[in-house]
């Protein structure tokens, strides 16, 4: 086994990929499926904003109509900002801890698959022509309505992602406990590595009542099961504090790792240290903390009484308490550094006015008697859009920008960059600033067209016009990706020329075994301890030279993963035909047998020569 | 790892289920899934507890009239024994002892396996009955409930029947050694979901 690569034809690379357990490339894997969905995502979003461009529109029909914000919602969320941010955990935590892989290379690789063949399972819906149509949230009684398949979709296709993210998030848990590099205490970890496992805490008790309530709809749905049909004694409510209980943790397990990124940038493109770390820590632990906290002021017009939501306001607002905590942070992290405006340092500029406005409307819809007023209406789509748009997607697009040259070993274009930033960055504000005051004036969500004369024609126009400018900025992304790609210019291991975590200590990409010695950590931001005394190697290693211990490849997780996608085909067609049953066995024992195959046949790993090693680090010429 | 080092009860580690690398991941790792497993359960015993009793109108079912503690206790004095006899088991995995080591095992999935021949026995009792899954809001709650359990016990039935046999023929090491670890700390996880389902279904059902 040799990092270096040799020529090798389409099936032999396909394979590679299909078996790989390296978590680099489950990581641009990640990053790949998650693009996919996001163009899809971004496709349905672009439709809804054309058919709301004038009143009366029918550019498409009511149905579907719902079936595409329903769709745009559960991509967006599930699918794309989820895996891509999983893509970036899994490219660079371990990097960042000086670790050779995750603890659970296997369980990885597992986890792509399921999060890839879920979203499949979810968007084959557009084939069969039944679409989910009930809103991302799919509450209860309307989603227990819903007719044909659209609903079982959606439940089984999050049931298959969602297992994917619980496996991730105890995979990156115990990578982050047990694989820390000597001297990389808990309190040294980069900012990153602690969002990361922050977010993966909450993923751990988060996604298994998203699981139970996913099972709860396939049973009602499928099975004769009666949790929410309330003429059997259900109750749909069930339902509601369920999914928010999974659901506002969501948001935060998508906004932490987002925090992290902006962290790094704002410390690299400053040239400082983070400015009050350890409370950058706190913050973020108290953050998910209180992000269990807070789950029923989606529910404030439910009528769960003044007492609860006089609780769950004042824990809301509790929330940007830490939030503000690190917003100040990072102003002071710029405060009197040395700046370089890159594009990640860009869009890291953008974000923090961007997700304050996010924040403020979050606390003004945490005033519940403020939200009877806000509930349902435009209003609400621009807060989200705000933080998920203004947060996540920023740190998303930010992190791309910032990690490609580490994972692709080629830095993408800086000034289609820029462009990439402006136009997304105008476009954006462009769309949401202008739907709080359509929520203002009126506009419900969701709604599938609106009367003329209501003085909402010109705002939904500028609303749509903006989108126009988002989908041209990442056009230009697309663009620069294959541009770069195709020029492919070999860059060092510390491109942007300040890296300060140990990432940008070896080569980019790194090789696949990342540390030719386990390096010693000497303290925060250990690379740029080391590069300040003039360590040219830019590392210090806790280790002599010897063989690694690596996992095998498995073709196993893709296979378990097609049982249960053909499981999910068997549970949805029970009723329907004959065949549903035996498939939804034969799914299921597949999937059963391969667990088996797993746990039956050894798998030791392999050991990497200390030879190999050596001959790599001369070709490299003594560098890392 | 080498499979084929032989260990003897003074060479063989003090905690084998945490001795290597992989070892200490899995034992983290499982423990974590294991929280993760307490909120799924938490879950299904609050949905349990907001649709006890309930159904359509003039439905007849209550958990006083159907529940029967005699059976349940013979199965709640099983599995608790099963968890006993799991200890042994870890207890003779520490000394190097496989044989015993296998034997305690095996007592425990036989344990396991009359628990949930019990279960599936009260089962189609209440079936009989006509208590069906689609019959209310309540008979969802529980079946989902306890039938999510006793699928764990039925998982891991056959884990420990395929350790067993996989690692029959050639004793502990440390690669195995953790495997059975994390078996043990499932069983007892299992365990102590069953008491609180007997507390709070069952006691709480029959005397509230």
């Amino acid at each position: 086994m040799s990092s270096v690569a040799q020529k090798r034809g389409f099936g032999a690379t396909l394979w590679d990929w299909m078996t790989t357990v390296d978590h680099k490339k489950i990581g641009i894997l990640y990053l790949l499926g998650g693009g996919f969905f996001f163009v899809m995502g971004g496709i349905e979003a672009m439709i809804i904003r054309i058919q709301l461009l004038k009143p009366n529109n029918d550019f498409v029909s009511a149905g579907l109509f719902n079936e595409i914000i329903t769709m745009h919602g559960t991509t967006m969320i599930f699918l794309a900002a989820m895996p891509i941010l999983f893509g970036f955990m899994n490219a660079i935590m371990p990097l960042q801890i000086g670790a050779r892989d995750v603890a659970f290379p296997f369980l990885n690789s597992l986890g792509f698959w399921m999060f890839f063949f879920g979203g499949v399972f979810l968007n084959v819906s557009w084939l069969f022509g039944q679409v989910p149509d009930a809103g991302w949230t799919s509450y209860a009684s309307l989603s227990i309505a819903s007719e044909g398949h659209g609903i079982d979709f959606y439940a089984i296709g999050l049931q298959i992602a969602g297992g994917g993210t619980l496996m991730g998030g105890i995979n990156f848990l115990v990578t982050i406990i047990n694989m820390r590099a000597p001297g990389m205490t808990y309190m040294r970890m980069p900012l990153f590595t602690w969002t990361t496992f922050v977010a993966s805490a909450m993923i751990l008790f988060a996604f298994p009542p998203l699981t139970i309530g996913l099972f709860f709809l396939t049973f009602d749905r499928m099975f004769g099961g009666n949790f929410f049909d309330h003429t059997m004694g259900g109750n749909t409510i069930i339902w509601e504090h369920i999914f928010w209980i999974f659901g506002h943790p969501e948001v935060y397990i998508l906004i932490l790792p987002a925090f992290g990124i902006f962290s790094e940038i704002f410390s690299i493109f400053s040239r400082k240290r983070l400015f009050g770390y350890s409370s950058m820590v706190f913050a973020t632990v108290l953050i998910g903390f209180l992000g269990f906290m807070v789950w029923a002021h989606h529910m404030f017009t439910v009528g769960l009484g003044p007492t609860a939501n006089a609780i769950f306001a004042v824990a809301t607002m509790a929330i940007a308490v830490p939030t503000g905590v690190k917003i100040f942070n990072w102003l002071l992290t710029i405060w009197g550094g040395s700046i370089t405006v890159t594009t990640p340092m860009l869009y890291a500029l953008g974000f923090i006015p961007s997700f304050v406005m996010g924040g403020v409307t979050g606390v003004m819809q945490g005033a519940a008697p403020l939200d009877y007023q806000l509930h349902d209406s435009y209003f609400i789509v621009a807060h989200f859009h705000y933080v998920i748009v203004g947060g996540v997607v920023l740190a998303i697009l930010a992190a791309v920008h910032l990690w490609w040259p580490k994972m692709f070993g080629t830095m993408l274009d800086e000034k289609l960059g820029k462009v990439t930033f402006w136009f997304f960055f105008i476009g954006f504000h462009m769309t949401f600033l202008i739907q709080h005051w359509l929520g203002f004036w009126g506009m419900p969500r969701r709604v599938w067209t609106y009367m003329d004369g209501q003085g909402w024609n010109s705002a939904n126009l500028i609303s749509s016009v903006g989108a126009l400018f988002m989908a041209i900025g990442v056009i230009v992304l697309v663009l620069n990706i294959i541009k770069t790609s195709v020029k492919n210019e070999r860059v060092g291991n510390d491109p942007w020329g300040d890296g300060r975590t140990l990432e940008w200590a070896i080569s980019s990409p790194p090789p696949f075994y990342n540390f030719a010695q386990t390096p010693l950590v000497r303290g925060l931001d250990t690379f740029w301890i080391e590069k300040q005394e003039g360590n040219a190697s830019g590392l210090t290693p806790a280790e002599p030279v010897m063989d690694i211990h690596m996992p095998h490849g498995s073709i196993i997780p893709f296979f378990m993963t097609v049982g249960m996608f053909i499981a999910g085909f068997g549970a949805m067609f029970r009723l329907d035909y004959s065949w549903g049953l035996p498939l939804l066995i034969f799914g299921l024992l597949w999937t059963f047998i391969a667990m088996s195959l797993r746990s039956v046949k050894d798998d030791l790993g392999y050991y990497v020569k200390k030879e190999d090693i050596l001959k790599d680090l001369k070709r490299k010429g003594g560098q890392n | 790892m080498d499979l084929n080092k032989k260990f003897t009860p003074e060479t063989w580690p003090e905690n084998p289920e945490k001795a290597t690398l992989e070892a200490k991941n899995k034992f983290v790792g499982f423990w974590l899934f294991l929280g993760g497993e307490t909120v799924l359960f938490a879950t299904l015993f609050a949905t349990y507890l907001a649709l006890k009793n309930k159904g359509p109108s003039g439905f007849e079912f209550t958990t006083q009239g159907l529940f029967e503690l005699p059976l349940v206790l013979v199965m709640t004095m099983l599995l608790l024994t099963s968890s006993l006899t799991s200890v042994y088991a870890m207890y003779h995995l520490k000394n190097y002892d496989f044989k015993k080591m296998q034997l305690w095992l095996a007592i425990t999935a036989l344990l396991g396996l009359g628990f949930l021949m019990l279960e599936v026995y009260e089962f189609v009792h209440y079936v009989s009955l006509g208590f069906t899954y689609d019959n209310s809001a309540f008979s969802s709650s529980f079946y989902t409930l306890v039938g999510t359990h006793g699928f764990h016990v039925a998982i891991g039935l056959v884990w420990i029947t395929l350790l067993i046999f996989r690692n029959a023929k050639r004793g502990l090491n440390l690669y195995n050694a953790p495997k059975y670890y994390t078996f043990s700390l499932y069983w007892h996880f299992i365990d102590v979901v069953w008491v609180f389902i007997f507390t709070v279904v069952y006691l709480m059902g029959v005397i509230g």
